[in-house]
């Protein structure tokens, strides 16, 4: 790729980004770092991956907040050394890493499997079951977990001050967005979008469909596990309720307010998620119109409504759309040499007011 | 597995494509019976000891899995009946089913004229299936408005759909707690069916027995409609070919509503049902979506007949697996019911009964 290729304005918006978020810590509170955006990372991930499959693979999958728990518990099981419950397995945080993963990508691969067949709204149904079997299972077997799940798990010694977990988070997000993004131009990602546009034809140019959806599915759920494993050490515990019908859809409706075709969707919706969660109750009046904390579900929830009647491809989409309008306004009004970049600079201002 | 088989490189081998796609047939041929023949003569060490030996046990938990199934069934054919028709995934059908329930509740608690401790003495029989109806009506009304402001608009966009009653979902999840509380509620069954009576030397809930009563009664009524009515003609029709019935100039519009009225009044039943049998909570609605999503799953979308199916197959193994398993491994049986849906996933991806989308 050519220099002059890479300078184009969203990579140089995206650079910048990166680099705010680098100095963030410097910038503001430890509170808004370690709670705020640590979260937004965390969730942000696991987001990520439900567009992976949704945009590739038009796979719209509810299982990945199983996958993310799976990872966690699975760390908690082989990390602890003592305690109630659990495994209490007591290796080292490396092997632990890697014995989650594993198991967090052989229980993916199986569910894909089992799952390949179908798609769409299929799909959607078949995951929200196993989210929730998934669920029972943490509940109800108390050699890996029981319905108190694990407590007191802790990070590895890297990881110790909470600021690197924050770059932590950044550091796999930023290697996720990329890699996602560069995954649909491999053999692989062109292949798996032809399934995702014409199974049918696919197939009979010799391509393992099924295979292809597979894969795309333990390659999500390895990300959903990386996100996973973030969020057990972030949080210290994992227990079966954090990865209830609740918690599941909200991850989905994080991936649904950024718009589910965007990979910077997935990051902006888990951002506004975060957000509004933390700082609604701070909002003056709002206790006036009976708007507290106890009823966020109702204030998420008809967010996602309105989202979804406006715009069904989120935020981002209507950014875009914003985008269109203004900048035809401004070719209307100047001229066309003047099309692109005001509008360009309008989406800066917008996206970096958002994130920082 | 429609693809084509491949091409058998010698002549001997020609059996094999044929043998192959049976596998899973087979698979699952063994399964079932080296699941009866376990609970037949070998469960030793289970909460219930082998069929042989303790044959009252048997027939309760038998009784228990058909019992249990004619609940499920009465949820998931409100499912099935709008998804087979309007294909909308209505991922709120649980909270319309716990809506029903608290509704009922209260006018239960406001007819019997106390809110606790209400004892089945108290309760007539008007005093159950009046709150029923409320509420299964109430379900039904929300249900109606939910497909008119929310889905009609999106015909056809059945992932905007489905995430659309799913934000409704969390809406009146959040809004129910906030009206009804997080503490578990039941309604009480009228003082005339809790009675117990004796099966094979085991006491019996008369109460089990009615809801599969009231399941087959809906059943009952459901394929009397579908069948022997013109509308139920149409839904039908409906069913197999949306495009033509359109095009023959029926007010399909008016059919949808109807179907989104009875789906959603069925769901209310199943709640009143339900929170009879096993109380109604936050998180009932959400479990009760999993139960009627994987008897349609397993008896195929859109079809009553699935329905029943899946029902009884769901209910079997929710009833078998507990008391069948060995008693230090009971609770895995949550993983017996991933097993029958992974079993029929493998051989027909639609359900026992469906069709491809």
């Amino acid at each position: 790729m050519t220099a002059r290729r890479l300078l184009t304005s969203s990579n140089l918006l995206g650079a910048a980004l990166v680099a705010v978020l680098l100095l963030l810590p410097n910038l503001t509170t430890a509170f808004f770092v370690n709670f705020v955006m640590t979260q937004t990372f965390i969730l942000g991930l696991a987001a990520a991956t439900i567009v992976f499959l949704a945009k590739y693979g038009g796979m719209t999958s509810l299982a990945q907040f199983l996958l993310f728990g799976v990872a966690g518990f699975m760390f908690g099981n082989a990390a602890q050394e003592t305690g109630s419950r659990g495994l209490n397995l007591g290796w080292s945080p490396w092997v632990a890493i890697g014995f989650a993963l594993l198991v967090t990508v052989a229980v993916a691969f199986v569910l894909g499997a089992i799952a390949s067949r179908s798609t769409g709204i299929y799909f959607l149904m078949l995951t929200f079951v196993y989210a929730v079997i998934g669920y029972f299972v943490f509940a109800q077997i108390v050699e890996i977990s029981g319905p108190g799940g694990i407590t007191s798990i802790q990070r590895p010694d890297f990881l110790g001050p909470p600021v690197r977990l924050y770059y932590a988070g950044l550091l796999l997000s930023v290697l996720a967005y990329l890699g996602f993004r560069a995954a649909g131009r491999t053999p692989f990602g062109l292949a798996l979008q032809g399934v995702r546009d014409d199974p049918v034809r696919m197939a009979s140019l010799g391509f393992n469909v099924r295979l292809y959806r597979t894969l795309a599915f333990s390659l999500a759920g390895f990300v959903a596990g990386l996100s996973g494993l973030l969020n057990v050490w972030w949080n210290g515990q994992i227990d079966p309720a954090s990865i209830a019908t609740g918690p599941t859809l909200i991850l989905l409706i994080i991936a649904v307010i950024g718009g589910i075709t965007s990979f910077e969707g997935a990051w902006l919706g888990a951002f506004v998620y975060v957000w509004v969660f933390t700082y609604l109750r701070d909002l003056p009046l709002i206790d006036e119109i009976g708007i507290t904390e106890a009823r966020f579900n109702t204030v998420i929830g008809v967010i996602v409504l309105l989202i979804m009647v406006l715009s069904p491809e989120g935020l981002t989409g209507i950014v875009q759309r914003l985008r269109r309008h203004v900048g035809a306004r401004i070719t209307a009004l100047q001229g066309p040499a003047l099309g692109g970049s005001p509008s360009t600079g309008k989406r800066a201002k917008e996206s970096g007011g958002m994130a920082t | 597995m429609t693809a084509p088989s491949p091409i058998p490189p010698t002549g001997t081998a020609k059996k094999w494509p044929a043998k192959l796609p049976r596998l899973p047939v087979l698979a699952i041929v063994l399964t079932a019976l080296a699941a009866a023949l376990w609970v037949a003569v070998l469960a030793d060490g289970t909460p219930a000891g082998p069929a042989i030996d303790n044959p009252g046990k048997f027939l309760v938990t038998a009784l228990d899995a058909v019992t249990f199934a004619g609940l499920l069934f009465v949820a998931a054919s409100g499912f099935t009946l709008i998804f087979g028709l309007m294909r909308t995934v209505n991922m709120a059908h649980g909270s319309l089913f716990l809506l029903a329930a608290y509704i009922a509740i209260r006018v239960q608690e406001a007819m019997v004229g106390r809110s606790r401790n209400i004892e089945p003495a108290h309760v007539g029989w008007l005093d159950w299936l009046v709150p029923m109806l409320v509420g299964a009506s109430v379900a039904a009304v929300v249900g109606l408005l939910m497909q008119q402001l929310f889905l009609q608009w999106n015909e056809g966009q059945e992932l905007r759909q489905a995430l659309i009653t799913l934000a409704l979902t969390v809406v009146l999840a959040d809004q129910m707690l906030r009206e009804f509380g997080g503490l578990a509620q039941t309604m009480v069954w009228p003082g005339a069916v809790t009675h117990f009576f004796s099966v094979a030397g085991e006491r019996y809930a008369l109460t089990r027995v009615f809801i599969l009563g009231v399941a087959v009664l809906v059943g009952v009524l459901l394929w009397l409609w579908l069948t022997r009515t013109s509308m139920g003609m149409v839904i039908r029709a409906g069913v197999d070919d949306r495009q033509m019935v359109r095009a023959l100039g029926i007010n399909i519009r008016l059919v949808f509503a109807i179907t989104f009225l009875v789906g959603s009044f069925l769901a209310g039943v199943g709640g009143v049902l339900g929170a009879s049998f096993a109380g109604a909570a936050p998180g009932t609605d959400g479990s009760w979506l999993l139960n009627a999503l994987i008897v349609v799953i397993v008896g195929g979308l859109g079809s009553l007949k699935g329905a029943a199916v899946g029902s009884l197959l769901y209910g079997t193994v929710v009833a078998f697996s507990p008391v069948y398993l060995p008693s230090d491994y009971s609770y895995y049986a949550i993983i017996v019911t991933f097993a029958l849906l992974a079993l029929v996933m493998a051989v027909r991806p639609n359900g026992l009964f469906g069709r491809p989308a």
